[in-house]
């Protein structure tokens, strides 16, 4: 399927090397400023304001152990574990669920499928900020303000849409004939779904993982909303504080460790890159 | 087994209790508080249409955040879809390393949302930062990008922009399945590449587009941390978009009733944009044959 148009797109060597520059020119343009970031966390605060180069002149790593302390009682150990302790349940209870719905509307029938998968569609072009308030009141009264349950247990049910529509596309590309054969060898569903089905859907399960994770790690307003106590802080509301905190921002530790706290999602991507692309781009229109 | 109809449901059921406790009551109960004055100490109060009439008549704010919300969209979205396509299209033809290039546009769509970017944005956009630097550089006088109200906005226009990423990827598969015979067609007929180009990829890729400026509609309505970390939504109020008026109303001013009034402003902001460009689709997007509507 791939490449179908391109060989039509075959084309001359001038128009080859005038693609190739547009392409380099526009992703030089896109990533400066993320390897400008880099090179000025190792730069003093005042090469930074004089500095356009990104490559810095000497290598001084005196920003990531300041901006690690934080002028908190804390050190960034502390907000990255606690990112974790939210990702990670989170990403669990997102992949089993999502799973299960997925399966039910990728092979099941029944009553009321068609109504439920337009909700399921409509769902996710709903601002999920209209939710935001009664969702507050709601997580207040069950007294799950200053915890992390309001980040993680609505996603036990499936909330995350677009997981279950990215999954739902990519089972239904996939043929029965294995999850037949396997029925006439006496598998129950579950056994088919975690024998057959689960390993099929393989890339499409990185996918959710690697987007659930970066997802929370880069989630910001529900932190905000939620969480009161500094030790319970993730990095992304973590590092709000460190540059809200003074008039004088410390900009070299804050860039410094803004860095780091782009590490795990970066790390993530170029891990799975070639899954989740594809992933992310078959739950959009191939059907 | 797959027409067991009790044993599907059972599988959907967490979507479907789901919808109903984090959804669906939720949006209720958000439409419910609008009519009321509530600051989480007292009993919620019911005013009527009080909270809407407010925000019409006597808030200058809101008319503000209004306009400065619609003006985002306007340029933020068409500029994100615009890119994504155009990038795609370039991208588009046997090319070594196009994972490379694919990663690289991708990556600020991944990252973009971060605190940490925003942190990065509002850096290179400050009175010494990089943006100036360069432009001291050139010889050009510096620019007051976060503090003057005329360029404020385009900071963070820029900052949605760069995330063209997930959009382009989506066109590229778009792409990728245009027949190649058409454009052979077309070639023998004498069209060039702007030509193929207008008459042939747009058309057939035009509910990929429409999809494509729905999605990105709904997230630029939503937009939030570029304005609160990097103008905290001035200067002059320049970039104070309705969610961030929303959240402060909400969650600042515990002005609940109000904050979940605007909220639904918003709500039927985005529902009605959503209609008109379904119905409006009707004349421009091109379904083929019965494959997109097999679903």
């Amino acid at each position: 399927m791939s490449g179908t148009s391109s060989d039509a797109m075959e084309q001359s060597g001038r128009t080859r090397w005038v693609r190739y520059l547009v392409l380099a020119l526009v992703a030089f343009v896109m990533l400066y400023p993320l390897l400008w970031l880099i090179g000025a966390s190792f730069k003093s605060n005042q090469q930074i304001f004089t500095e356009v180069g990104f490559w810095p002149q000497n290598i001084d790593f005196k920003a990531y152990a300041k901006g690690w302390k934080t002028s908190t009682e804390y050190t960034f150990a502390t907000y990255f574990l606690n990112s974790f302790l939210i990702a990670i349940p989170r990403i669990i209870v997102t992949v089993i669920s999502c799973v299960l719905v997925a399966y039910a509307f990728a092979r099941f029938e029944f009553w009321g499928k068609k109504f439920l998968f337009s909700v399921m569609v409509a769902t996710m072009m709903l601002p999920l900020i209209v939710l935001r308030l009664p969702q507050y009141l709601v997580f207040r009264e069950l007294g799950w303000l200053d915890s992390y349950l309001p980040m993680i247990v609505p996603s036990a049910f499936a909330t995350d849409t677009f997981f279950i529509f990215m999954l739902v596309q990519f089972l239904r590309s996939i043929p029965r004939d294995m999850e037949e054969a396997a029925q006439i060898d006496g598998c129950n569903s579950l056994q088919l779904l975690w024998h057959i089905i689960v390993p099929m859907l393989k890339p499409a399960i990185i996918s959710v993982i690697v987007f659930q994770f970066i997802w929370t790690m880069n989630d910001f307003m529900s932190p905000l909303i939620y969480l009161a106590s500094v030790e319970k802080y993730p990095v992304s509301l973590a590092l709000k504080m460190s540059i809200g905190a003074t008039e004088e921002v410390e900009w070299a530790n804050v860039i410094a460790i803004s860095v780091v706290a782009l590490i795990p999602s970066v790390a993530v991507f170029f891990a799975a890159q070639r899954h989740f692309i594809e992933g992310a781009t078959s739950s959009g229109i191939k059907g | 087994m797959y027409d067991n109809k009790r044993l599907g449901f059972l599988y959907v059921m967490p979507f479907v209790l789901g919808v109903l406790l984090f959804k669906l009551f939720p949006f209720a109960m958000s439409f419910a508080l609008s009519f009321t004055q509530y600051d989480l100490i007292d009993s919620p109060t019911f005013i009527g249409l009080d909270n809407y009439r407010e925000l019409a008549t006597e808030d200058p704010l809101f008319r503000k955040s209004l306009g400065v919300t619609l003006w985002f969209a306007a340029l933020a979205v068409p500029l994100r879809v615009g890119f994504a396509l155009l990038i795609a299209h370039v991208l588009n033809f046997k090319l070594r390393g196009i994972n490379f290039f694919r990663a690289a546009f991708y990556l600020p769509s991944i990252l973009g949302g971060s605190i940490a970017v925003a942190v990065l944005w509002r850096f290179i956009f400050s009175k010494t930062g990089l943006v100036n630097l360069m432009l001291a550089k050139l010889g050009m006088t510096p620019i007051a990008w976060l503090a003057d109200e005329h360029y404020s906005m385009w900071t963070i226009v820029l900052l949605f922009t760069w995330q063209f990423g997930s959009a382009m990827v989506i066109f590229l598969a778009a792409l990728q399945n245009v027949p190649i015979s058409l454009y052979e067609a077309a070639r023998c007929d004498g069209a060039n590449r702007w030509q193929q180009f207008w008459r042939i990829t747009v058309p057939l890729i035009t509910p990929v587009i429409f999809f494509n400026m729905i999605m990105q509609m709904v997230h630029a309505f939503q937009e939030f941390n570029g304005p609160y970390m990097i103008t905290e939504g001035g200067p002059l109020s320049s970039t104070y978009v309705l969610a961030l008026y929303i959240y402060d109303q909400s969650f600042r001013f515990f002005n609940l009733g109000y904050g979940a009034a605007l909220s639904w402003v918003l709500f039927a902001l985005v529902g009605g944009l959503s209609l008109i460009s379904f119905w409006s689709s009707r004349y421009w997007v091109f379904y083929a044959g019965e494959k997109e509507k097999s679903r």
